[in-house]
């Protein structure tokens, strides 16, 4: 409350006192001290433990069940298997706030008798101790018959193949078409084709997903969990067959999402034990649950062909996507559409022909994770690029120049982007931010890539989005935020106080946030598709910018001003022009509340609403808005061994602007490491659709000895839809920094390596067939 | 059930009575004691979440069994918060925006003051390796370097409880 710097007025005329300032964030003591409590960290008194008994193969008939012996077990409460659940089936879909009707992707809650993946839960369990779970887990006795499985996307699309999803294995397909590629390909001096392939991964939170269910007294299913979408609670309520209101979902600070926590994980197991049981039930999966038992990131085929004028000119792009979607449809289709949409990059291009498909298999399902299809999309367009530029003997940032999108300029299904794109800017900054380069010695190479990229940021238009959120001020001068927003480790709750905050001219400090309560705060929708900021954070500034002119005019009243005479500011109403003449804000408001001022606001903030796009063309707007901005690394690839050192690393991104400048850092910090995962190590490795990596010592994500010099760059266009002009960083982060990275080795090397992760094998194998062909 | 006894131990420097089964990981036994501040990520030993000092030591929690620290003392991060003179490292951490969700936190914090008495003026490379049995998803443990120098510079200018 002590700050005193000079009013800096935006649009919104406000004085940003608060917001861009790297405040030491809400959440950030109580995890710093350890007394943060996360959701594993709440018991209640008679608690049960539960435990999931899943399938140990991906394909087969469940022939015989028999919990018979387990039941007998002294300890054990409950064990629950399709036979004792009413025939229902649990939605897959994208939860939505408007009441829109869900796609028809409903799976099966436990195994009635078709296995279609590994992991799949065949029967839950209760009792008094973990010990006495593990040991009900074992005795229940069960006969699968195995059947014939499908484990690649193009066997799947066979005549003859197993179907998994009905009737084709075809659970997505998008198409999108802009002007004439076959005009543009004759236009085109050269013509370049390539096939890029991504790998199945892991989030990778620290914190395994694990709830605490209990009913109450007034009969609501009450489940405190991890989560990143506590409006789950109405597909947990159709699933048990109870009214929406009879289900209540809480959340805690949540120990790492990514994606990984936005569909379903513990919460049904949760309500049936509990409604079975009439008991508390605590739900905790190990490591090894967590990897079998949550939807991974989509493998992806997809193949570029560019029509390239001799100086550089895109004239025509085609491009064909496959993504594996696993046994189970869950967020595959949007997935593939967000693919399909990024596919085309930063780039303006007149000519576009782009065909998707999303397949079943007998793998693991596929579902969200950060980055959502326009990851593995830049994997693809931005490996192209260099390879354009290598065929072409153009430089590879001349190219990228030479096709940017401006502002103004169509996306190719027709949306006309209205925010500043300053990819350009982006990528001479973080180019200029690798510096000297580093000296290369014996077999050591040193090369460097960038990736640019457009990603969107809030949700798909015609999903009709929206975020509510309450600011209140009380009587001594203090603020309460409320709403639903889920705060996966972002920062997401403390930058609504920033923001509310900024507007009543209070510190953070004086500022509390409640989130993540599906019956008592407002709900705010999933903290997904880098929405949370842009959406929950507009609610927050609506509803804290009406409850400021409320107190502005009062104030106003009271010095005997007028309202515009009047700014809000460290604890206190002041005038403008006479500092002097001003009244604390404890003092308004306890005037306030004795002559009946409305000392709370609840907002509503709605995203642009649109129609779905048109099905053959895929023409329309999708998303509200998107982020640009480039990542640019330098590598050490030891020739002889194929090892990779990733020695600098810098993320230069617009993100309109910076509520907290030091949490979009954390952002583009964290965005690096876990592409540079993506990029060189880690792979879940599926055999006959088994899992055979399920732990941290199998599948390896960086560590802390792989941690190259990190640099963030925040470029601030103020052009966003978000709060202040805000645009979203936590996917945008992420997304160009593994194809940055594979064009950094392809430049070390001379040569590339086309299917992720780029292990030492493979760099050893294409170095060898480089020379064979030399 | 397995056979039970208590075990006496030092906990953050106070002098405790804890009863565990024998098969029981100290992890479980903390917790089951209301040391949440030591979480659970791997039950493996991969990836440090559950990291604690036992005679000034970092091991993980959940590959120790609780009895086998009959007699020693064991530090978790509430020990490194004293009320009256809490570690540097988490101002350090607080200041730099090095706590992003949280849960690997506490391993961290354990694992660096570790070092810090070893090293008092650490490298890269030595922050580095004592961090490597310290899994992090959020930050790119970019910050927590950042927040362990800083600490380690306050605690060479004779801050913090030693």
């Amino acid at each position: 409350m002590t700050d005193q710097t000079t009013a800096r007025h935006t649009e919104a005329n406000v004085v940003l006192r608060q917001v861009g300032k790297p405040l030491e964030r809400t959440d950030a003591e109580g995890k710093a001290t350890g007394r943060t409590r996360y959701a594993g960290d709440y018991t209640m008194p008679g608690m049960l433990h539960a435990k999931v008994l899943r399938s140990d193969i991906a394909s087969g008939k469940l022939k015989r069940l028999d919990a018979s012996k387990a039941r007998a077990l002294p300890g054990v409460t409950a064990i629950l298997t399709a036979e004792d659940l009413p025939d229902r089936l649990a939605a897959t879909d994208m939860p939505g706030q408007t009441g829109q009707k869900r796609a028809a992707t409903d799976r099966q809650i436990l195994v009635r008798e078709i296995i279609r993946h590994h992991g799949e839960p065949l029967a839950l369990i209760a009792a008094e101790t973990p010990a006495i779970a593990d040991k009900a887990h074992d005795l229940i006795e069960y006969e699968i018959e195995p059947l014939p499985g499908v484990y690649e996307t193009s066997a799947a699309l066979q005549a003859g193949a197993p179907v998994v999803t009905e009737p084709d294995n075809i659970v997505g397909e998008h198409k999108i078409r802009k002007g004439d590629t076959e005009k543009g390909f004759a236009e085109a001096d050269h013509i370049i084709e390539n096939t890029f392939h991504t790998q199945f991964i892991e989030h990778a939170f620290l914190e395994p997903e694990v709830g605490l269910a209990w009913v109450d007294e007034n009969g609501v299913i009450n489940i405190r969990m991890s989560t990143q979408v506590i409006e789950h609670f109405r597909f947990i309520a159709d699933a048990m067959g109870v009214p929406h209101n009879k289900v209540r979902i809480l959340g805690a600070m949540v120990g790492g999402g990514f994606g990984g926590k936005e569909d379903i994980t513990v919460e049904l197991y949760l309500a049936l034990l509990a409604q079975a049981t009439r008991r508390p039930v605590r739900l905790a999966y190990t490591r090894e649950d967590s990897f079998v038992g949550h939807g991974k990131r989509h493998p992806f085929d997809i193949t570029h062909k560019t029509g390239v004028t001799k100086d550089g000119k895109i004239t025509a792009l085609e491009v064909t996507i496959r993504a594996d979607s696993g046994a189970y449809v869950f967020l595959s289709p949007y997935v593939l559409l967000y693919c399909a949409v990024a596919a085309p990059g930063p780039y303006r291009i007149d000519n576009v022909k782009i065909d998707s498909k999303a397949i079943a298999t007998n793998n693991m399902y596929t579902s969200a994770f950060r980055g959502f299809g326009a990851a593995q999309a830049c994997v693809a367009y931005e490996a192209q690029m260099d390879e354009i530029a290598k065929a072409i003997s153009i430089d590879r940032f001349e190219l990228r120049r030479h096709n940017f999108m401006r502002t103004g300029d169509k996306t190719a299904t027709g949306q006309t982007v209205e925010s500043a794109i300053w990819s350009d800017k982006c990528m001479t900054q973080a180019l200029a931010a690798l510096g000297e380069p580093t000296n290369a010695e014996g077999p050591v190479k040193v090369g460097r890539g960038v990736a640019t990229y457009q990603q969107s940021y809030g949700r798909i238009t015609w999903f009709h989005d929206t975020a509510e959120a309450w600011v209140g001020i009380e009587v001594d001068g203090t603020v309460i935020v409320r709403s639903g927003v889920t705060d996966i480790g972002a920062g997401q709750a403390s930058a609504l106080g920033q923001i509310a905050a900024e507007l009543l001219g209070v510190g953070l400090d004086d500022v509390v946030v409640y989130n993540s309560d599906s019956a008592v705060t407002p709900l705010a929708g999933t903290t997904t598709a880098t929405r949370a900021l842009y959406m929950t954070g507009r609610a927050a500034h609506k509803a804290s910018e009406i409850l400021r002119g409320r107190l502005v005019e009062f104030a106003a009243s009271e010095l005997g001003v007028r309202p515009e005479d009047v700014d809000l500011a460290n604890g206190q109403a002041f005038v403008i022009d006479n500092p002097e003449s001003a009244m604390s804000l404890k003092d308004l408001a306890a005037r306030g509340a004795s002559e009946g001022l409305q000392r709370s606001e609840l907002a509503m903030f709605r995203a642009p609403f649109t129609d779905p796009i048109d099905e053959e063309t895929g023409q329309g707007p999708v998303f509200p808005d998107f982020t640009y901005g480039c990542h640019a690394v330098e590598v050490a690839v030891d020739t002889e061994t194929g090892e990779v050192t990733v020695l600098k690393s810098v993320g230069a991104h617009d993100i309109g602007q910076a509520i907290n400048p030091q949490a979009v850092e954390g952002q583009i910090e964290g965005g690096a490491l876990m592409g540079q995962g993506y990029a060189l190590s880690e792979e879940l490795i599926y055999q006959e659709g088994k899992l055979v990596s399920p732990s941290f010592s199998e599948y390896l994500i960086p560590t802390s000895m792989d941690m190259p010099e990190i640099k963030s760059i925040i470029l601030e266009s103020r052009s966003g839809l978000g709060p202040f002009g805000a645009k979203g960083i936590g996917e945008p982060s992420l997304t160009p920094v593994a194809p940055a990275i594979a064009n950094a080795i392809a430049d070390a090397i001379g040569t590339r390596v086309f299917d992720l992760p780029i292990t030492p094998e493979k760099i050893v194998r294409a170095l060898r067939e480089a020379d064979e062909n030399a | 059930m397995s056979l039970e006894k208590a075990i006496s131990v030092e906990i953050n420097g106070i002098d405790r009575e804890l009863t565990a089964p024998a098969n029981e990981t100290l992890l479980d036994c903390l917790r089951r004691h209301g040391h949440f501040e030591v979480k659970s990520g791997c039950e493996k030993g991969d990836c440090g979440a559950c990291a604690v000092q036992i005679d000034g030591e970092p091991v993980d929690s959940c590959l120790t069994l609780a009895w086998t620290v009959e007699g020693r003392s064991v530090t978790t991060l509430e020990g490194l918060n004293d009320a009256e003179n809490p570690h540097p490292l988490i101002a350090a951490f607080l200041e730099h925006g090095s706590v992003q969700c949280g849960y690997c936190t506490p391993g961290i914090m354990i694992a660096a003051e570790a070092m810090l008495r070893e090293k008092p003026d650490p490298t890269n490379e030595d922050i580095a390796i004592a961090l490597s049995g310290n899994l992090c998803r959020c930050t790119g443990y970019t910050k927590i370097f950042t927040a362990v120098k800083q600490a380690a510079g306050v605690l060479r200018q004779g801050g913090g409880d030693d």
